[in-house]
């Protein structure tokens, strides 16, 4: 266990290290945030004057010097807009997408699973077909589009689930919904081909000779095995929702998450936010990757731990 | 073999057919066996892959899944048939409890997430309500009856911690979980190491000794049937070829397919005993015509064979599905 967890943490520590890298490159490269700031009739010396400020005239390695050992003091950079530290900024909307996040992935694991399971317990049927048709619906429909759709018929159509924002639980069912259905295609699918690849092996056979109940060969015997590559996908999944998804997601639903963050940081070229914004989710999907590393762990004992 | 009106076998198998309806036809994979078991006894089911001896074991469980079907006959256990509307219902009960049955395959047979005692201790706490805690006594007197080392340890293990002879006791052990009256052991060695395969088998035998319960050895290894069994039932492309005592039949085999396998047999009684296996390969089992099955391969057949031969009565209760039999 010691091993396998600095293995972990060093390998964590790159891939933030290397994000930070293409992070500070990218902001550097593309745009010129000084233009967002100044109004427009800015003259060049107060251009000039601002870019001296913030350090943008000063070699970019000396540059990226001092952005990683600030980073390193837990100085994150302050935002050009709301002249806050931006970490602060961030942590404020983190609670928001977590319980988007969560809320969607668990929704999509909870109908994907005995959805598939269903399917596979008869391969052909109707259940089946309709199983299939769903997740390939889920798969092809994109969120935002989604989101619009059920914005349409829940919200305005209907009027029973509000459009945007958030409060009670009615404002996260629609968000969660759109982030969840095409997950929920995606899982059922390898639910259902790792159920019925599970079925087929010979110990499901030791356990329907030993006399104990259908469900029991089903639901303990087989499941268990198949959940190994569902909980591949969902950790896929849980990474995906936060590093990308809830960015149309909460941008649709104007959701206050970190993914509306992103969204509005970026239109209003706040470097040094999205700079942050991109390194806590580089952190989070590191955080998301050792989680899953130790559920295998805990669900398969052939993998050791070390 | 007789029925002598007192004595109901343990086991009877009769007219027993099973289909599989598949996309490219219906393969008929069992077509009309007929055999019993009686309690203690050990009877040896032999024939090459594919003749039909899994289906038939399955079929015996009720464990055959579609597209299979048991198209016809009768499986009776105890005198009672297990394929009628209450036979469905027993056959759930008796499974695993008085029935039991060990797979070809230690390796794939286990469930590879769980440990023993949970695997084993499932079958006692099933069929005997047992609770956990007795179940897992009980499976450490079960993991040291089939000979596993420091079975208090090995309990705990996993199945992929164990070796591939390991595994097999530890599957013999869950299936005498609930000291069945019938054991069905299919091709229980088949996988194993030459050493580790005579090591299975004699702890076979001697449980069998010990517990007094029935065998049925399923194999294509007459090799192994040859020390171990009191009767033989071979089998091909789905049918009983000939049926007897285990001496009678190996020293003077009725159906020229029996003589055509023990000449495929390695023999350790005859140091220049040379193998030649059988020509030909084995039946397509789709549609296949109503005749003797192995007529096409068979060196002595002749224009009856295509009819279905019936089973000729020879001494000893031995019998023979072979119009030539017995002919010189
Ligand atoms: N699930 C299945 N689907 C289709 N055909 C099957 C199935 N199981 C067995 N068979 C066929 O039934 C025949 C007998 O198989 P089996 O009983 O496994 O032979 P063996 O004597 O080697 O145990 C073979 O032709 C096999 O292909
Ligand atoms: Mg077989």
């Amino acid at each position: 266990m010691g091993r396998f967890a600095i293995g972990r943490i060093v390998h964590g520590v790159v891939v933030v290290f290397c994000v930070a890298i293409v992070v500070f490159a990218t902001s550097r490269l593309v745009g010129d945030p000084v233009g967002v700031i100044l109004p427009f009739e800015a003259t060049h010396e107060q251009r000039a004057a601002l870019r001296h400020q913030l350090g943008f005239d000063r070699p970019i390695l000396e540059q990226f010097g001092e952005y990683i050992t600030n980073l390193a003091r837990g100085d994150f950079g302050t935002s050009l807009l709301q002249d806050r530290p931006t970490i602060s900024i961030v942590l404020e909307h983190l609670p928001a997408t977590f319980e988007l996040v969560f809320a969607g992935i668990a929704l999509a694991i909870l109908i994907a699973v005995p959805l598939g399971v269903v399917a596979a317990v008869r391969p052909g049927s109707l259940v089946d077909r309709m199983s299939v048709s769903l997740s390939l619906l889920g798969l092809s429909v994109p969120e935002f589009f989604l989101g619009i759709l059920l914005i349409l018929f829940f919200a305005v159509e209907l009027g029973v689930l509000p459009a945007s924002g958030k409060g009670g639980i009615e404002h996260l069912i629609l968000p969660a919904l759109t982030l969840a259905l095409p997950a929920v295609g995606r899982l059922t699918m390898i639910a259902r081909s790792s159920m019925i690849d599970q079925l087929g092996q010979a110990y499901v056979q030791t356990a329907k000779a030993k006399g104990i109940p259908r469900w029991r060969v089903v639901g303990i015997h087989a499941l268990r095995n198949a959940l190994i590559p569902v909980l591949t996908l969902s950790g896929w999944e849980l990474m995906r929702a936060l590093a990308g998804y809830a960015v149309t997601v909460e941008t649709v639903f104007a959701w206050p998450g970190v993914g509306y963050l992103a969204f509005q940081a970026v239109r209003e070229q706040d470097v040094f936010l999205v700079q942050t914004i991109v390194l806590v989710v580089a952190v989070l999907v590191v955080f998301v990757n050792v989680g899953i590393d130790i559920l295998y762990r805990v669900v398969d004992p052939r993998i050791k731990l070390g | 073999m007789s029925e002598s009106g007192h004595r109901v076998p343990l086991l009877e198998v009769e007219k027993l057919e099973v289909s599989f309806f598949t996309q490219h036809g219906v393969v008929r994979a069992v077509r009309g066996t007929t055999f019993d078991i009686a309690r203690g006894e050990t009877v040896g089911l032999v024939g090459e892959s594919g003749s039909g001896k899994s289906v038939t074991s399955l079929a015996i469980l009720g464990l055959i899944d579609l597209p299979g079907k048991i198209t016809g006959g009768d499986v009776r256990w105890k005198g009672s048939s297990l394929l009628n509307r209450a036979g469905l219902k027993w056959v759930k009960q008796v499974r695993g409890k008085e029935l039991a049955i060990v797979f070809q395959d230690p390796m794939t047979s286990l469930n590879p997430l769980f440990t023993l005692r949970w695997q084993i201790g499932e079958v006692l706490r099933h069929h005997l309500g047992m609770g956990r805690k007795r179940a897992e006594e009980r499976v450490v007197e079960l993991l040291d009856l089939v000979g596993i080392p420091s079975p208090r340890e090995r309990a705990k293990a996993y199945p992929h911690e164990l070796s591939g002879g390991q595994r097999q006791r530890a599957l013999i052990a869950m299936a005498l979980a609930c000291e069945p009256e019938l054991l069905i052991a299919d091709e229980p060695t088949t996988a194993l190491d030459v050493t580790i395969q005579a090591q299975i088998l004699e702890l076979i035998g001697e449980i069998q000794q010990r517990l007094g319960l029935a065998v049925l050895l399923v194999t294509h290894d007459l090799g192994v049937v040859a020390g171990v069994c009191d009767r033989v039932v071979v089998m091909y492309g789905g049918k009983i070829m000939e049926r007897g005592s285990a001496t009678d039949v190996f020293q003077h085999p009725g159906h020229p397919y029996t003589a055509g396998l023990l000449r495929s047999t390695p023999r350790i009684d005859l140091a220049q005993h040379r193998m030649i296996g059988i020509d030909g390969s084995p039946p397509n089992m789709i549609d296949p015509p109503p005749g003797c099955p192995f007529a096409p391969r068979c060196p002595i057949a002749f224009d009856r064979c295509v009819e279905p031969p019936p089973f000729i009565p020879a001494p000893n209760g031995r019998e023979v599905a072979c119009w030539r039999a017995y002919d010189t």
